[in-house]
């Protein structure tokens, strides 16, 4: 199909269609160039894409999928669940758009692949709260303007939820001054603790205002 | 990302076995550098074999006093352990000033050791790389060469380990226990385990095809004062410039390795010994025999101050 030729697809169609040629079919670019390491042989044969089961609890509910074994959890969310809260940013564990919460823990759902995740639970943004019932996190952001476009805000506030679970946990960070101690919830360590969530419209400081509401402290 | 066969190990030995008699097969643990190289197609691995499922994820009291470390111990809970924090500082300060919470959380320790030692001309597939493609050259010879490897780099290759809990574990003299494909097991000195680049970057550990890492082991705790100073372009989450990890005794005594700097942890025990002398003699036997370019002769200098802002330190407590 060539989405250009029919009009009446809307923008969001296109961006659908290409989404998931992007992740179903793996067709290089026509401009792309072959990685220096692979001699013309291997480019010319592609293996067969190959498929696995994979059963996971999203948001409280469990799902079984076949996947193509390179899905991405990232993509398994968006393209397969439909869970398009969590973003893809970089792709490559940089930016932190795609972070969600896996048996307790934020973590990168870019880098990681979907069917290593058997059994897991996930949290995504849409499992945190609802437009009628907000998390106390989201209400935060929405109250300290902790976002300009938008894009990085599900992983942002998967990250400040956890962030205020691992300091209750005693997990200690880079600029925690004794590690025998408990650490504190400051502007300081917020800053640290989200340092793997960019945020290109610079919201930062609201966002560490609507994270230290939560926690109960003045930022 | 090339297609791969995907199976979950059901064994540590089952899994040695498969990775070794499986034609370009790879372990899999948090996968955050190899998936990130999957991705670009640096890695191309046909088959992988999830070892997630085999336990090797708690940290047990050795008899000699020291610890053994899972090796699917996340970095996040290794950094945490009230033993680690309390007994091997070091340890958990280089495993937190590394990375981002998320990667921490995924990111185990074996996969920590064996993360690729890399620099951007490897991950930009444009460029000659000697460890993308042996006998390809090196563009980052003559390239820009800020963050790259001042000692113990070769012609080949002058790329640096990332790695900040390596530097670390080689400061503690850890020792990585592994089981090979034929069942047998091992022990490799932390110092034994990182190759230098020579004529073979490719091949950065002495891994056998399919050997499989179980856990490290700590020896029993060094005391002394324990400290992990890293200095990068920001704040955080960033790769080092320069970190020098130092345990200094009482006696002015103590061990110090230095990352961001070559192509494994670089620790020189004979410059150790030159502690009495201070910090200038200490890291003049360190670095001696750096090779710099324009770019990061500034490395030199900056070991020689982290290293003496990190012994001034330890003197006033």
């Amino acid at each position: 199909m060539n989405p250009l030729s029919d009009v009446k697809l809307t923008r969001r169609d296109l961006l659908i269609a290409g989404a998931l040629s992007a992740s179903t079919a793996a067709v290089p670019l026509a401009n792309a160039q072959p990685a220096a390491n692979q001699s013309a042989d291997d480019t010319s044969t592609t293996p067969a894409p190959v498929t696995t089961g994979v059963t996971f609890t999203v948001n409280g509910k469990q799902v079984s999928l076949q996947l193509d074994t390179r899905t991405t959890l990232l993509d398994a969310l968006r393209e397969h669940l439909h869970l398009t809260g969590a973003k893809k940013g970089c792709d490559q564990g940089q930016c932190g758009a795609c972070t969600v919460i896996m048996d307790g823990r934020r973590i990168n759902s870019c880098l990681s692949l979907a069917v290593m995740h058997e059994g897991a639970s996930i949290t995504t943004i849409e499992g945190l709260g609802t437009p009628d019932k907000l998390h106390p996190m989201q209400a935060a952001f929405i109250k300290h303007d902790g976002y300009q476009c938008g894009y990085c805000t599900p992983g942002q506030i998967c990250s400040s939820v956890s962030v205020l679970e691992e300091i209750r946990q005693g997990i200690p960070s880079h600029v925690t001054a004794d590690l025998n101690a408990k650490p504190l919830l400051s502007a300081e360590e917020i800053r640290e603790r989200l340092s793997g969530n960019i945020c290109r419209c610079g919201a930062y400081s609201n966002i560490i205002d609507a994270i230290a509401d939560v926690g109960g402290v003045k930022a | 990302m090339k297609a791969f066969t995907y199976q979950r190990a059901t064994s540590a030995a089952q899994a040695a076995q498969l990775v070794a008699r499986t034609p370009n097969a790879r372990f899999i643990a948090g996968g955050t550098n190899l998936l990130d190289l999957m991705k670009l197609e640096i890695e191309t691995p046909a088959a992988l074999v999830d070892v997630n499922g085999l336990g090797f994820d708690s940290i047990e009291p050795t008899t000699d006093g020291g610890l053994r470390v899972g090796a699917l111990v996340r970095n996040t809970d290794l950094a945490a352990d009230a033993r680690v924090r309390k007994d091997y500082a070091v340890l958990s300060r280089a495993l937190l000033a590394g990375a981002s919470t998320q990667l921490r959380n995924k990111a185990t320790t074996s996969g920590n050791l064996l993360q690729r030692t890399r620099c951007p001309y490897f991950y930009d597939t444009a460029q000659k790389c000697n460890k993308r493609q042996p006998g390809s050259g090196c563009a980052a010879i003559g390239g820009y060469t800020r963050h790259h490897a001042v000692v113990g780099a070769s012609d080949a290759c002058i790329a640096t380990h990332p790695s900040d809990m390596a530097i670390a574990m080689r400061l503690l003299d850890a020792e990585v226990e592994t089981v090979k494909a034929d069942g047998s097991m091992r022990s490799i000195p932390i110092a034994d385990f990182h190759r230098l680049p020579g004529n073979t970057p490719h091949i950065e550990t002495v891994l056998e095809p399919g050997e499989l890492i179980t856990s490290v082991k700590l020896p029993k705790p060094l005391g002394g004062v324990h400290a992990y100073r890293k200095v990068r372009d920001r704040a955080s989450y960033a790769f080092a410039l320069v970190s020098v990890a130092t345990v200094i005794l009482p006696d002015g005594s103590g061990r110090v390795a230095v990352g961001g700097v070559a192509h494994k942890p670089w620790r020189v025990e004979e410059a150790e010994r030159q502690m009495a002398q201070g910090a200038k003699a200490v890291a003049d036997r360190l670095m001696a025999g750096a090779r710099t370019t324009e770019d990061n002769a500034f490395k030199v200098a900056l070991v020689h101050r982290t290293l003496a802002e990190a012994m001034n330190a330890a003197k006033k407590g």
